[in-house]
């Protein structure tokens, strides 16, 4: 099941420039999140902010609060556990290219120490399952390579990976940005059903893409949260001028 | 010639047009010809020393010289079996020494060389990349034949050890660094730990001469290399054929290393899911 996500006065640094402002929000279990705003406005920062992959930049840094769940994410316990728990879709779909569509979906498990084969094909054949890419690659899962899918089942083979650890969390930057607009309803509708189980934050460029999977949004403009809301205020009753000018395409 | 770049004209003269585009095709086949020229310049001399090694070493090149010791100066016959087994058994302990020791640099200078202690080491291993075969050999010398008071093969795993780490270390690093990002930030989402995204995904990938066999490593040991040297310089006819038998066999080894190394590294990139 999903878990909530509470953030409280939270900044970030790329060495001296800072990329966030006290950033403030509360997302919702087994709901989908967008985040929406102008390139550079921070989004993708903030999301690597959850899952603590952004220390991972060199002379990054990050103060402030973020609780998954009930767990503090930066009280002190190991970066990688908690990046178990919150799994993470990328912009541009990166399979490991040498492994298997398998192994690339074992990965996560296997890279962190299970070994038991009967365990590890149950969670290959779920997770694909739960990535709607199943029907397509059942037959040729040991014996094609990540890489050699087409670009939107790349991304779906992204998302079993990331389901087979069985996170709490979905952080999505931009997932769809690559794809064409057939695999890109794939991974919408996916979205749609994958809520039911996991709380998923999505970093989208695309408003209708927002409107379409996401119950809440937030619009981030220079590091700052500006405003978040029900999905449909946001869309159409914005309370923040500075909204309303980005969603009517005024600017950004 | 300055006509080159850009597109012909609409408006120029048909003559003008027709010279212009007569100039690109002329341009277009001498930079053709001249990069075949290379090709050929290139591989020449390695068709020419492979071809002559054939040529004057492939007839004695039999059952005896890849399995019998030399024979005495003036008797007939004798191989250079030994040598080649000590060129193996050089190579073994350098490259048990050597690899494991460049590619755990390689790894700290892609991983976490990027600070000013990693440009040092980077420094000095280009250095060491340079320094003359001869003046690691002296090094060997120094550190392992003065101590055991005689030539041996450790001796000459530990000069070759020293020659190959920079190349192991630089090479390694350059792998490293080939390996996108996202990869790497593909394994940290997945909660894998920092050593094991750099072992799992990013590295998905002077002896002097004895007559005699040796696989002790603190004997002195025949290679194939200084074997050849020996024979090539004595004034015995039978000993300059065997120097071209060996300096075959010598090509032949280094030529089925390489292919071999190709063929596993391929297997590598593709196949991991064979």
């Amino acid at each position: 099941m999903g878990v909530g996500i509470r953030v409280e006065n939270l900044n970030a640094w790329y060495g001296k420039t800072q990329a966030l402002h006290e950033i403030n929000l509360d997302v919702q279990a087994n709901h989908a999140t967008a985040l929406i705003g102008p390139s550079g406005c921070g989004k993708s920062t903030f999301i690597r902010c959850l899952n603590r992959m952004h220390e991972t930049t060199p002379e990054a840094r990050v103060e402030g609060k973020v609780k998954i769940g009930e767990h503090d994410a930066y009280d002190g316990t190991s970066a990688t556990k908690l990046r178990r728990r919150i799994g993470m879709v990328f912009q541009k779909p990166n399979p490991f290219p040498t492994m298997s569509i398998y192994e690339n979906v074992a990965a996560g498990l296997k890279l962190n120490g299970y070994r038991d084969k009967r365990h590890l094909d149950g969670v290959v054949e779920k997770s694909l399952m739960s990535s709607a890419l199943w029907e397509e690659v059942k037959d040729s899962i040991h014996k094609k390579s990540g890489a050699s899918l087409s670009g939107g089942q790349q991304q779906r083979l992204c998302i079993a990976r990331a389901l087979a650890v069985e996170p709490e969390v979905l952080l999505m930057d931009e997932p769809c940005s690559a794809l064409d607009p057939i695999s890109t309803g794939k991974i919408e509708e996916l979205i749609f059903e994958l809520k039911a189980q996991y709380t998923i934050v999505i970093v989208t460029h695309n408003m209708q893409q927002a409107a379409r999977v996401a119950e809440y949004t937030g619009f981030f403009l220079l590091g700052r949260l500006i405003e978040y809301d029900k999905t449909e205020k946001i869309f159409t009753n914005p309370s923040d001028k500075r909204t309303e000018d980005y969603i009517t395409g005024r600017f950004g | 010639m300055g006509n080159l770049r850009g597109p012909v004209p609409d408006t120029a003269p048909v003559a003008a047009r027709l010279e212009i585009c007569l100039w690109r095709r002329a341009a277009d086949r001498m930079t053709t010809a001249f990069a075949i020229l290379s090709v050929v310049l290139v591989l020449a001399p390695l068709g020419a020393i492979f071809g002559y090694l054939v040529y004057r070493g492939i007839g004695s090149v039999n059952w005896a010289f890849l399995t019998q010791t030399p024979k005495p100066p003036g008797e007939s016959g004798g191989g250079m079996a030994n040598a080649i087994a000590g060129s193996v058994l050089i190579l073994a302990i350098g490259s048990l020494m050597g690899v494991p020791l460049g590619i755990g640099a390689g790894i700290y200078l892609a991983e976490f060389g990027g600070n000013r202690f990693g440009d040092m080491v980077r420094f000095v291993s280009d250095v060491l990349n340079g320094v003359p075969s001869i003046v690691i050999g002296i090094v060997a010398y120094a550190l392992v034949v003065l101590r055991q008071k005689h030539f041996s093969a450790l001796a000459g795993g530990v000069a070759l050890a020293i020659m190959m780490v920079p190349t192991i270390t630089r090479t390694t690093e350059e792998m490293l660094l080939l390996v996108p990002n996202s990869l790497r930030e593909a394994a940290y989402a997945l909660g894998v730990p920092r050593w094991r995204t750099t072992l799992s995904i990013s590295l998905r990938f002077t002896a002097f001469g004895n007559q005699y066999w040796n696989w002790r490593l603190d004997q002195p040991t025949a290679a194939l290399p200084l074997q050849i040297f020996t024979y090539a310089i004595s004034p015995y006819d039978d000993w300059h054929r065997q120097a071209w038998a060996g300096a075959l066999v010598l090509i032949i080894l280094i030529v089925s290393a390489v292919a071999a190394v190709r063929f596993v590294v391929r297997r590598g990139t593709l196949g991991g899911v064979a």
